[in-house]
């Protein structure tokens, strides 16, 4: 459903991407990991259109890209659902009006529509009464869930995570790794994940690859990754300072 | 030596170069915005509220005092050669022809253009433009068309009332305060007040508001940087549009003379 091959990307100097490679099947839910400033932003970036590749190509569901016009990307990105970081709701307008914004743009429903259809997303991820609050009445856990309220309010086929459970407590985390597992359960969407959160990616993922140096250096099952020899991805999911892994600024 | 010389001043032109480029694109996706439909009326009507209406208070406080100065500098400059009947005309072509369009431009710029840089550069920084374009919308023409289009019609009409409340402040001084006759002001304003001088001073006022929305978007849509970035956008927004509006106010006026 969605590949990347041999993506290259640079930000003036600095080459972030040197030749990314990744499949992901329909259905599945593969979870990038790899540590912060390796990439995984960009990688995520690119598989929506966010950012064009300076070499290589992304292709979803067949469809390059690369060969779209700015009408044909935005007919695909309907497909996409897509969770962000800091969960980047519009604070100027109330929760029902950010968690329906995709569905007064391109579809005729009523406001009164659009509300109702709201609240029974904000339902199925665990909010209730809060659709009339503002984004800056909420806190973080809960800006998430509305984050991922808009993510799948036009349902999409595939959802992208970037960091869902960063900023969060340990019981808020574990709450939206569930409903992570809920979406693909009851939406059977396909969903690529992005984390440096090792409990998160296990729990989630039915692939793990990891993302070093621009380029994915190992892929399989959660079971793979946790047994795997390779002291890079070893020294990054027992999370240790000590190893071949280069901290930046960090002098040992 | 030559070629270092060269080299140094491809350097330095990089960045400017760089901006105008993405600064004319991005006039370009305007123009591409405001041809294609649909028309985000609502969206349209509230920039308009923001820009127009909210700014009313303070361009009206600004006008009405403007008015007054120009009425009492005049009176007294005029006194001494005895042509005190000429305050009114030179009230109202001052007004109507550059304080008008241009204290308008630089108050609303002041207000709503830093507004609007800050808005879209804490946008920008916290992904809500990238959140957008996900939710397959294309953000210039979400955030930026109903701006330009507000500035382009909103400031013409703000500065129409300044002109009339400038005229009225000037007559509040002249006959009021000073006690020149009601009549002679305003055969002084109307006889030497004509269509060119309304004209001219509209033409400038589209001209500002356009590049006032232009420039605060264009700062505000690239920011970078986090909280400084936004405040380096507002800050950006303010002084470019400022200095455009001054300088180009000269040309436009050499121009439209």
């Amino acid at each position: 459903m969605i590949e990347l091959r041999d993506v290259h990307k640079s930000f003036e100097e600095n080459q972030v991407l040197r030749g990314v490679s990744l499949k992901v099947r329909k259905g599945e839910s593969v979870v990038v990991i790899g540590g912060s400033g390796s990439g995984k932003s960009v990688l995520l970036k690119h598989i929506i259109g966010l950012l064009k590749p300076d070499r290589g190509t992304v292709i979803v569901d067949s469809t390059d890209l690369s060969q779209l016009d700015e009408e044909g990307l935005n007919e695909l990105r309907k497909k996409f659902g897509m969770l962000f970081q800091s969960s980047a709701l519009f604070d100027s307008m109330p929760v029902w009006e950010n968690v329906g914004f995709g569905l007064k743009r391109h579809t005729r429903l009523s406001d009164s529509e659009i509300k109702k259809i709201a609240i029974q997303k904000l339902r199925m991820v665990g909010l209730v009464g809060v659709e009339d609050l503002m984004p800056s009445e909420l806190s973080g856990g809960m800006r998430k869930r509305v984050g991922l309220a808009r993510a799948i309010a036009m349902e999409p086929e595939i959802l992208l995570y970037d960091e869902p459970t960063t900023g969060l407590d340990p019981i808020m985390a574990d709450a939206v790794n569930e409903l992570i597992i809920k979406m693909r359960e009851t939406l059977h969407v396909t969903s690529v994940t992005i984390t440096h959160d090792m409990k998160s990616a296990y729990k989630i993922a039915d692939t793990i690859a990891m993302l070093y140096n621009g380029v994915i250096i190992a892929s399989g099952s959660p079971g793979e990754i946790r047994n795997t020899p390779d002291p890079v991805v070893r020294q990054f999911i027992e999370g240790r300072a000590e190893g071949p892994i280069v901290l930046e600024g960090i002098i040992r | 030596m030559i070629i270092r010389f060269i080299e140094f001043i491809g350097v330095l032109m990089e960045k400017p170069a760089e901006g105008l480029g993405r600064f004319i694109l991005l006039f370009y996706a305007v123009l591409k915005g405001i041809a294609r439909p649909p028309f985000d009326v609502r969206n349209i009507v509230r920039q308009m509220l923001e820009i127009g209406v909210n700014s009313l208070p303070v361009v009206l406080i600004t006008a009405v005092f403007t008015g007054m100065v120009l009425a009492l500098q005049g009176y007294t400059g005029f006194k001494r050669f005895g042509a005190e009947g000429l305050v009114g005309s030179v009230v109202a072509l001052s007004m109507t022809r550059e304080l008008g369009p241009v204290l308008s431009a630089l108050i609303v710029t002041g207000r709503a253009g830093a507004a609007m840089a800050a808005e879209l550069g804490t946008m920008r920084v916290t992904e809500q433009i990238d959140a957008l374009e996900t939710l397959a919308t294309n953000p210039v023409k979400y955030l930026i068309v109903p701006r330009f289009l507000s500035g382009l019609m909103m400031l013409p009409a703000l500065t129409v009332v300044t002109d009339i409340i400038g005229i009225l402040g000037g007559y509040f001084v002249t006959v009021t305060l000073l006690g020149t006759s009601s009549k002679s002001y305003l055969r002084a304003t109307w006889n030497f007040l004509q269509v060119q001088d309304i004209y001219v001073g509209l033409t400038k006022a589209c001209f500002f508001g356009a590049a006032f929305t232009l420039i605060s978007c264009y700062k505000g849509f690239y920011t970078s940087g986090g909280a400084e970035g936004v405040g380096r956008a507002t800050t950006g927004a303010v002084v470019f549009s400022s200095m455009t509006i001054l300088i180009s106010d000269y040309f436009l006026s050499a121009w439209l003379f």
